[in-house]
């Protein structure tokens, strides 16, 4: 109870006056591990421990989403700047399943979380009891671990367990599942809390030998190249990764999530790599003969076709993971350790280089040659060009969240981060109705800053319903909307390898976004024109309070440059207009 | 390629459906799988018979075993030297004429007739897969109504040969 404040003791303490229930038990259990907000859902199932949290007022900052999705997606954009587990309630069956698609997102990512969850009393499970489904075997494949809670001596201990889990190691979504009797029923007032989880014991300190064999690599290479990944920012890493990298001069491409983690406007720094990412990142990785990865685990949108991913490279690969390792790519140079372990490693062990004059020269005349680009239309609007105003407008000290498809592309092409974490986008599982409700997650964590959600008109209306919260919890999210009426990244797709057939990509109609926004009783613009969005945007963007920004932008606008599926990392197309 | 790995696991709930559900996802190919407890309480360990494509789908299996919060050790053993056997319950065919020839058939295995039936015969067999796989076809011919196998359990001999350069690590680094 060390952590507990005055006020939280009060508040447990009248609590005693009743006996003490496993509901009681989890909320003194969240005091603990020093949780303070919470994204919960109400149902059945888990009515004792809203009960409890209730009696416990106070304690937490509790939102209420409008979906259960909705509350996971808030809870990753809160883990995502935070770097504190997201915690997340809800009850069981259609509660628990409504999670399922952020409890993947979270996995795939990277992003600490602890989701509990409720579970019909323990005499019927297992008889398909009303509001029951099998949540330890449905997020098994999608969770680091999970729990079903059979004993309530146990559950202290597990919750324990569940946050040290979720925030060490490589980090993960855990499970915590709890039969509704045992949260209703009385308990004793403590139970052991120690744990010990041989099985589970993550390495993070790099092996000197590893490092070495790193530096000499590093001697005889003429074209190094470092890859940065989402790790760097999770350990937080970005002085070392930066000192580093200014100490040799060696030239930095990043991965989509790893946006930040170096600094986006940073000489050495060429962009991202992959599918949308620059030509000039793409083509230091196929030229490159020394490719250190840190912290990044070589995802196919990443390496395009591995048979022409770095071909003349050896491969450095710095993650916590070991499993990650030679998964994708086959690794001459291992090192399993934390990213800010092992750069702080790198930094001592390695003291010197060649210079690699040569090879900084070429790459920087690939990035002063082929530039990002799109042809500007005379006064209509497309996605570049919003997010490029909206960096301007936000001197790119916004944290910008997105959803999945053409305007997260755009995002990651022309809103130049600086620093890490403030970057909130779902890379791997590529999920629509992602960026608003972390936009949420991610305001609550940094409620001084500005919170940029760049979605689109498809992604919106997925999870839409969430606009509540912002004037409920007065959260000034600035939402633009990148309306193209269509599915964007679909309809691209449709175009390019599909002979423009264009099945079920294209919206007949669309909401009046202003008035929706009007409707939840916060500010809607709708703009058509560059002027408009010009002259408004700045005064928007620094408005006290949450505005809606319906941005409609020309349909017909791609995402380039790109390389097409099955090809290699060589071989972009639309690299010049 | 056929690999014998042996993870000791925690005893908690779940835990086998975890690690199978981990092999089908990754879309490891189970050839055989045996689970039982050790002579440590709380602690299982399961013997798989895995077939693989080359070392570095066999260095995933090994490292996304040992990836599992349960998972206390994972050894693929399959170039130690170790002892693995396999328990087949084979039920054929038979009636009074054929025991004395089955019987003999069987001896030389050191099976046991463990049931005998008006027309049928029980046969219990333990030994290395390969002599369980032998027997089975011998018997085959007289009609198999029933046959269960356990799959291989293995674990290390005592004492592993001093072998100078052993070629049994699968490291990326060569």
């Amino acid at each position: 109870m060390a952590k507990m404040t005055m006020k939280q003791e009060e508040q447990v303490n009248a609590t005693n006056k009743t006996p003490k229930t496993g509901a009681d038990l989890l909320v003194e259990s969240l005091i603990d591990a020093g949780v303070d907000t919470l994204f919960g859902y109400p149902g059945g199932a888990v009515l004792p421990i809203f009960d409890a949290l209730y009696r416990a007022k106070g304690s937490f900052n509790q939102i209420l989403a409008r979906h259960e999705q909705g509350s996971i997606h808030a809870a990753e954009g809160y883990a995502r700047v935070s770097g504190k587990p997201g915690v997340v309630i809800a009850t069981s069956g259609p509660g628990a399943t409504n999670l399922v698609t952020g409890i993947a997102d979270a996995m795939m990512d990277s992003l600490p979380m602890v989701v509990f969850t409720g579970q019909v009393n323990q005499g019927v499970i297992g008889t398909d009891a009303f509001q029951e489904a099998d949540i330890m075997g449905i997020t098994t494949p999608i969770t680091k671990y999970n729990y079903q809670v059979r004993s309530i001596k146990d559950l202290p201990r597990i919750v324990k367990e569940a946050f040290h889990i979720a925030s060490t190691g490589r980090p993960g979504p855990v499970v915590v599942d709890i039969p509704k009797d045992l949260a209703a029923n009385p308990c004793e007032d403590h139970y052991e809390t120690d744990f010990y989880l041989p099985g589970y014991q993550p390495t993070i300190k790099p092996n000197p030998m590893q490092v070495k064999k790193l530096g000499e690599a590093l001697k005889v290479a003429k074209k190094p190249l470092i890859l940065t990944g989402a790790g760097i920012s999770t350990a937080k890493a970005s002085e070392e990764i930066k000192a580093f990298v200014e100490q040799h001069q060696i030239p930095v491409v990043s991965t989509l999530l790893g946006l930040g983690a170096f600094p986006g406007e940073h000489p050495l720094f060429l962009g991202m790599a992959g599918m949308h990412g620059t030509y000039a990142a793409n083509k230091a990785i196929y030229e490159s003969d020394l490719l250190i990865n840190i912290g990044a685990r070589f995802d196919d949108r990443l390496t395009g076709n591995l048979d022409h991913f770095a071909p003349a490279a050896i491969i450095a690969h710095i993650d916590i993971d070991p499993a990650e390792i030679g998964k994708n790519i086959t690794t001459h140079i291992p090192i399993v350790a934390d990213a800010k372990l092992a750069l702080t490693q790198m930094l001592t062990q390695i003291k010197t280089s060649p210079d690699y004059d040569e090879w900084l020269d070429h790459v920087q005349e690939n990035k002063k040659d082929y530039p990002l680009w799109y042809n500007k239309p005379e006064s209509e609007m497309i996605g570049q060009w919003v997010i490029e105003q909206v960096y301007k407008t936000t001197e790119g000290n916004a944290i910008v969240t997105t959803d999945v498809g053409q305007h997260q592309m755009w995002s990651a092409q022309y809103y130049k981060f600086s620093q890490p974490n403030r970057w909130v986008t779902s890379g791997g599982l590529g999920t629509m109705g992602f960026g608003f409700p972390a936009a949420i997650g991610a305001q609550l964590a940094a409620p001084k800053d500005t919170v940029v959600a760049i979605v689109g008109d498809g992604g919106f209306q997925m999870t839409l319903q969430e606009l509540s919260i912002l004037q409920e919890r007065g959260l000034p999210v600035k939402i633009i909307i990148v309306n193209n009426s269509a599915l964007g990244m679909v309809r691209q797709w449709q175009e390019s390898f599909y002979e423009k057939r264009y099945s079920e990509s294209i919206f007949a109609i669309q909401p009046d976004f202003v008035k929706l926004a009007e409707a939840y009783e916060i500010k809607g613009v709708k703009i058509d024109t560059q002027k408009e969005l010009a002259e408004k945007l700045p005064a928007l963007i620094a408005y006290d309070g949450p505005v809606l920004i319906d941005c409609r932008v020309l349909q017909q606008e791609n995402v380039y440059p790109m390389i097409a599926p099955g090809k290699g990392i060589h071989e972009m197309i639309g690299v010049k207009p | 390629m056929k690999r014998i790995i042996t993870a000791t696991v925690q005893n908690r709930s779940g835990v086998l459906n975890r690690i199978t559900g981990l092999l089908q996802k990754r879309q490891f190919n189970i050839e055989s799988i045996s689970v039982g407890r050790t002579e440590v309480d709380g602690v299982s360990k399961i013997t798989f018979v895995v077939d693989v494509e080359d070392n570095q789908k066999l260095e995933q299996v090994t490292k996304q075993l040992n990836k599992q919060i349960d998972v206390l050790k994972v050894s693929d053993i399959t170039d130690k030297a170790i002892v693995a056997r396999e328990l087949a319950l084979i039920k054929i065919v038979s009636n009074s004429q054929l025991r004395a020839e089955i019987q003999g058939i069987i001896e030389p295995f050191r099976a046991t007739v463990i049931d005998v039936s008006k027309d049928t015969l029980s046969v219990q067999v333990t030994g290395k897969p390969e002599k369980v796989e032998a027997l089975i076809e011998l018997l085959r011919p007289y009609g198999i109504k029933e046959l269960a196998r356990t799959g291989v359990t293995a674990f290390q001999r005592g004492q592993q040969p001093q072998v100078a350069q052993e070629n049994t690590s699968f490291s990326l680094l060569h």
